[in-house]
């Protein structure tokens, strides 16, 4: 038998090598977590396709992102994210080498290297007022380095050097009234044109000497009326502009410096004419105007006459001129029908030559096309092709190239402003979505190669077929719900009104769709609910979410609801619901027998209205009408409201889904020293697993957990700006808890010498936030945890034993609360853009906060870092409970980025869900980038890991046996052989 | 304001211990600090009246930067970011992806190739300046832009408290995000509490019947009577003494 436990020996020695992993390797890097780059919705796009190089086109973005991306295939070679103060006002390309950028409102002037994005130089312009801002990057720039970038902005006009960004000179258009329009610099010209209005009714034109800024000659000449702003330049030395009625387009022609008018009304080139709007695209010798929902081409002759040359319905979009060989100018048009789009690429002069009509099927859920950029190449047969780079409505990006669609981008997450998770379809027997390992042997394979690679023992090709391996485990993307709770979909709202469900496996976009609306074409999304979520009751139903939007960007605008299909993203029912939306309260725990979950909208009327419209679901509220709360925060004005449920609007209207509220209670700031800057409350559906906590010293504390804590944050008024613009005596935070169904304010903290803005997170008893100490100018992150006084007498055994105890009384809001509260502060070094907490189907595991920082990284901070009972010198009895000792800041470990060498570019939000498996949370964050993860704070106790080998331990097994069976005969020999002597 | 400053100052002068010789060695270092600024000639000629003025300027003038420039509310602040290639591990230090970001996200911007940064339009007062660079982590400065004085910039590094004569900002260390994997070590192992147990049970296994050998049979034979004569061991003597 010692021969078999030596044997056994060997193989323990051989198990415990394999090291359970707990922090991220980078070869783990993708197992658990993706990461999408994008850039958001494109103003404007310049191409570079010169013959040698890779070819490319430098965007700009609503997110305020530049980026250069590969014509090919639509990737990010470099892309810059700015400040979100920073809007680009203007891209363009100057001496074949650096991207130009205007942002800040023509203020601020960068040059990129075109290559791989550096920045070269970089040039603040005086600027004294709001003004146009516009950007003229000379076409001969490219070839003669005499010419200087052209910037207008701020009421002056800059010369600036494309090499070192040198501000070689500056004009003052500053002048009262004085509003300049455009910027123009003929080619083969030393003299600058600046065009503008003075009072909307004279026009100016200044020519400018582009070497010394001189101006050379100043011409005026008043027009009879007004002109409305709109403008389109048309060639060199004519603009044509609306008057102020938009029935008369006015062409000022002004030829060395003489300025004429020509007047021709727009009932003259159509018949039915209305109010008439100037389209932005760029064409030479003509104009493009939209009069009753048409797009009508105005060709502009050489004495400044007009006349209509085609016409084209609404649904068009457009690009800017482009020249192609031979001194001839092409533009592109887009327009749908049906499901398709129609490109079209004419010649400006000849509108009938048409230079290239595709067809391509598109998506419906697409939308409209927003703009159109066009490039043109040489074909091999000597003519000219064309590609166009389209942004549809939903925001996304597509080039296409002859008659197909080379690539797309969806842009439009990069502008998510709501996420809510939703379950994956059950897998029903015999439908077996994705394979399985094959056979007994490429299982043992492939666990094998896994041990080589813990083991340090993998060649470099088994590392590569490892990490191919682990990538596309088993079932990984599957579209069917796991036993762990890992796959699952990420439901995204985005700006441009789109729901895009994303599948936790892979980050792939599962389904889309554009929301529709029979009130208006596209409503703007406001917010994401759950609206059925069938667990026990009603499983033959697909699980559904609530789109909450509204008609327009007014707050009193008309709200749309939209009910959408999680399983197949389809739109179930639409509705215009004929009353505005200003709050949306999903109503906990209330749920009809089709498990539809009960809502209340808030209007700005003061009167709420309950979702479902259903007899069942108006009978269940009428149940709890007595105990339904609610509050609202006027921010402006510092105050909060409580209110309770009146009767039914029924006098007022015959709806009987409508119901007025009283008002409970009203919580005002002094606006002379208070203003509110955050507010924020528990999440509705946060489970919290033990309301007690049990101490070293045998003493139980008991949680303060209610949902109808409020907390909120002010500021002195004179420290909600930036900071750097108060001085510590003249600032101070306070945050408040307040509860919201009686208005009694629980507890007050106030930080003298503190400012915002204040980033903080609400979970069980707790409270986090993060604000900054003008004081040690650092940034300072406060924990304030809330226990409950009235339960403390519980502690003792008898009392429970006989009964004498108050856990199970009714809890009320109306009782008065006896509470205390322990808090601490630490410093915390960096600037924080967003604070959330991990989240888990019990609550058991303990909590992580997942702190978005300034940098777009994600740090998760375990939650005992953040413990008011730290000290500097805990006892052993405290240690061993895990207290950690205090220090004045917390750490920042790198290791526990949870975003590890990638950034959230832009980050706006965190969101967590749980996984079925206790221990695991899904971790959700966007920004202009996409970020998934999962993450287990206590790590993974309740499961094994995916590195474990069940390769070793069957090999454990069978050797095991082997030895049993080898050892025993042995011994049976040995005794034998002892026998016989 | 000043006052108060003075105060603290002269405490400090009491309270700071050493004996002349400490203090001349203190003031050469001093002088050769601020040899680079304004300054350091005026200083040079009193060395022993400007003692105080020294414990002064290192205290809260702690670096007078000469770059900057602009009237009351739009001064501009200069400054570099610089990485020794020393402690750039893994990461590759390029500078176009490195952020340097004005009071928490009022400003962005960029570096240039030789490691410049400029904001531009900033207001007097103090404010702070942060630089993102992934792979590194820098400490927040905290930058006192006067009003009085033109726009002169002063500048601290608020974790180390450290005070910078020039504002060029190094990391304070190299971030490594992940985990290294250990290589296959057997002394780790037999560290480890698994390594151990099987340690103990090679000393069993191996060693027990080496020492099981030299004990003499009888003895053995009298030990296991003993053992039997004792019989079961009672409930009660398991139990541990009640409180």
């Amino acid at each position: 038998m010692a021969m078999a436990l030596r044997l056994y020996l060997l193989l323990i020695v051989f198990v415990s090598s394999a090291i359970v992993s707990f922090s991220l390797y980078e070869d783990q890097v993708g197992l658990m977590d993706w990461h999408q780059r994008y850039i958001g919705k494109v103003k404007h796009a310049v191409f570079h396709t010169q013959k040698t190089g890779r070819k490319r086109v430098i965007v700009s973005t609503e997110e305020n992102v530049v980026a250069s991306l590969d014509l090919r295939h639509g990737e990010i070679f470099w892309r810059h994210v700015l400040g979100t103060k920073d809007a680009i006002d203007g891209v363009d390309i100057a001496l074949g080498k650096y991207v130009i950028t205007l942002s800040s409102e023509g203020s601020m002037l960068r040059a990129w290297n075109l290559p791989d994005g550096q920045m070269v130089w970089e040039t603040s312009l005086h600027s004294a007022q709001h003004s146009k801002s516009l950007l003229s990057v000379p076409v001969n720039l490219k070839f003669d380095k005499d010419y200087s970038i052209l910037v207008f902005g701020g009421g002056y006009l800059h010369a600036v050097s494309p090499i070192d960004g040198e501000l070689l000179w500056k004009k003052d258009f500053t002048a009262e009234g004085f509003e300049v329009q455009r910027v123009l610099q003929p080619l083969e010209s030393s003299i600058v044109y600046v065009l503008g209005f003075l009072h909307s009714s004279e026009a100016i034109v200044y020519q400018i000497d582009s070497k010394s800024g001189e101006v050379v000659a100043e011409k005026s000449k008043a027009f009879p009326g007004r002109f409305s702003g709109e403008i389109s330049a048309v060639s060199n030395d004519k603009v044509v502009v609306l008057d102020s009625t938009r029935s008369i387009l006015v062409t000022i022609s002004f030829v060395d410096g003489e300025i004429s008018f020509q007047k021709t009304l727009i009932s003259s080139l159509v018949e039915d004419s209305g109010e008439a709007e100037i389209l932005s695209p760029l064409l030479s010798n003509m104009l493009a105007v939209k009069v009753n929902k048409r797009t009508i081409f105005v060709r502009v002759g050489d004495q400044g006459k007009l006349e209509m040359v085609d016409s084209l319905s609404d649904e068009t979009a457009m690009s800017d001129s482009l020249p192609v060989a031979d001194d001839q100018v092409a533009f592109a048009s887009v327009h749908h029908e049906g499901s398709k789009i129609h490109l079209t690429v004419k010649l400006v002069d000849d509108l009938d030559t048409v230079l290239l009509r595709e067809s391509i099927q598109m998506d419906q859920h697409r939308g409209r096309v927003d703009r159109v950029f066009i490039n043109n190449y040489i074909k091999t047969d000597r003519s000219n092709g064309f590609r166009a780079l389209i942004v549809m409505e939903d925001h996304s990006l597509l080039l296409l190239q002859q008659g197909a669609i080379v690539w797309s981008r969806e842009e439009g997450l990069a502008s998510v402003t709501d996420v809510t998770t939703a379950e994956l379809p059950v897998e029903k027997d015999g439908v077996s979505v994705a394979k399985v390992e094959h056979t007994l042997v490429d299982w043992l394979k492939g666990h094998i190669l896994k041990l080589k690679g813990s083991l340090l023992l993998a060649s470099p090709e088994d590392v590569v077929a490892i990490q191919e391996m682990r990538m596309k485990s088993s079932g990984r993307s599957k579209l069917t719900r796991d036993h762990n709770g890992f796959r699952k979909l990420f439901i995204a709202l985005t700006r441009a009104g789109k729901l895009f469900a994303l599948h936790t496996g892979d980050g792939r976009i599962v389904w889309s769709t554009l929301l529709n609306s029979p009130a208006c074409a596209r409503p703007s999304g406001i917010s994401l609910y759950q609206w059925q979520v069938p667990h026990h009751h009603a499983m033959d139903e697909n699980p559904s979410v609530l789109v909450v939007g509204r008609c327009g960007s007014d707050s009193s605008s008309p709200g749309v609801l939209s009910f959408v299909d999680v399983y197949t993203g389809k739109e179930i029912s639409s509705s215009d619901i004929g009353h505005s939306v200003v709050q949306v309260m999903p109503l906990p725990l209330f749920t009809d027998s089709t498990e539809q979950r009960l809502h209340l909208i808030a209007d700005t009327d003061g009167h709420v209205h309950l979702y479902p419209k259903t007899p069942e679901a108006l009978g269940i509220f009428q149940r709890e009408f007595q105990n339904v709360y609610w509050y609202n925060v006027e921010g402006d004005d510092g105050i909060i409201r409580g209110h309770g449920m009146k009767s039914s609007c029924a006098g007022e209207t015959a709806d009987e889904y409508c119901f007025t509220t009283r008002e409970l209670w009203t919580v005002v700031f002094p606006s002379e020293s208070e203003k509110i800057i955050s507010t924020l409350t528990r999440k509705p559906n946060e489970v919290v697993h033990t309301q007690a906590k049990v101490s070293t010293d045998q003493d139980v504390l008991y949680k303060y957990v209610s949902r109808n804590l409020l907390f909120v944050a002010t500021v002195s008024p004179k420290g909600a700006g930036e900071i750097g613009s108060v001085t510590p005596e003249e600032s101070a935070l306070v945050v408040y808890l307040i509860d919201t169904v009686t208005g009694r304010i629980l507890h007050r903290l106030s930080h003298q010498g503190c400012q915002g803005p204040v980033h903080a997170v609400f979970s069980e008893n707790w409270v986090v936030y993060h604000y900054f100490n003008l004081r040690a100018h650092k940034y300072e992150v406060t924990v304030v945890e809330i226990y409950d006084q009235s339960r403390a007498e519980n502690k003792n055994v008898w009392k429970l034993v006989l009964g004498k105890h108050n856990l199970t009384a009714p809890i009320s809001s109306y009782s008065r609360p006896e509470m205390f509260t322990k808090s601490q502060s630490y410093f915390f070094p960096q600037s924080v853009k967003t604070i959330a907490v991990t989240s888990t189907a019990k609550g058991i595991t303990s909590k992580q906060l997942l702190i978005g920082t300034i940098g777009d990284q994600i740090l998760a901070l375990d939650k005992r870092f953040v413990d008011p009972r730290r000290t500097l010198n805990p006892s052993q009895a405290e240690k061993e409970e895990g207290i950690i000792p205090l220090t004045d800041s917390l750490p920042i470990i790198p290791q526990s980025y949870i975003t590890h060498s990638l950034k959230v570019e832009g980050l706006r939000g965190i969101v967590t869900a749980p996984a079925k498996l206790e221990s695991t949370t899904h971790v959700f964050a966007y920004g202009v980038d996409l970020f998934y993860t999962r993450l287990a704070p206590s790590k993974t106790y309740d499961s094994l890991t995916d590195d474990f080998s069940y390769a070793l331990l069957l090999i454990t097994i069978v050797a095991l046996v082997a030895a049993i069976y080898i050892t025993w005969a042995l011994s049976e020999k040995k005794e034998l052989s002892e026998k016989w002597r | 304001d000043d006052s108060e400053g003075l105060l603290l100052i002269y405490v400090f002068f009491f309270l700071s211990p050493g004996s002349k010789k400490d203090l001349e060695t203190r003031l050469l270092a001093i002088d050769d600090n601020l040899r680079t600024t304004t300054m350091a000639p005026i200083l040079r000629s009193t060395p022993l009246v400007a003692l105080l003025v020294l414990q002064i300027s290192l205290l809260f003038f702690a670096s007078t930067l000469p770059i900057s420039s602009g009237s009351e509310d739009s001064n501009t602040i200069t400054g570099r970011v610089r990485i020794p290639a020393s402690t750039a591990i893994g990461h590759a230090a390029k500078f176009s992806n490195i952020k340097v970001v004005l009071n928490g996200g009022q400003n962005i911007s960029f570096l240039r190739p030789d490691g410049y940064f400029t904001f531009h339009k900033v207001p007097a007062g103090t404010h702070l300046i942060e630089v993102y660079a992934l792979g590194f982590f820098f400490s927040p400065v905290r930058v006192d832009v006067s009003a009085r004085h033109h726009g002169k910039v002063q500048a601290t590094l608020t974790e180390t408290r450290r005070s910078l004569t020039e504002l060029v900002l190094e990391p304070l260390r190299a971030d490594q995000y992940y985990e290294l994997r250990e290589p296959f070590n057997v002394m780790a192992i037999l560290k480890s509490p698994m390594g151990l147990m099987v340690g103990f049970m090679v000393v069993v296994v191996f060693l027990m019947p080496k020492l099981m050998e030299n004990i003499d049979p009888e003895e053995m034979k009298r030990t296991q009577e003993e053992l039997r004569n004792q019989g079961v061991p009672s409930l009660s003597s398991l139990l541990p003494a009640s409180p």
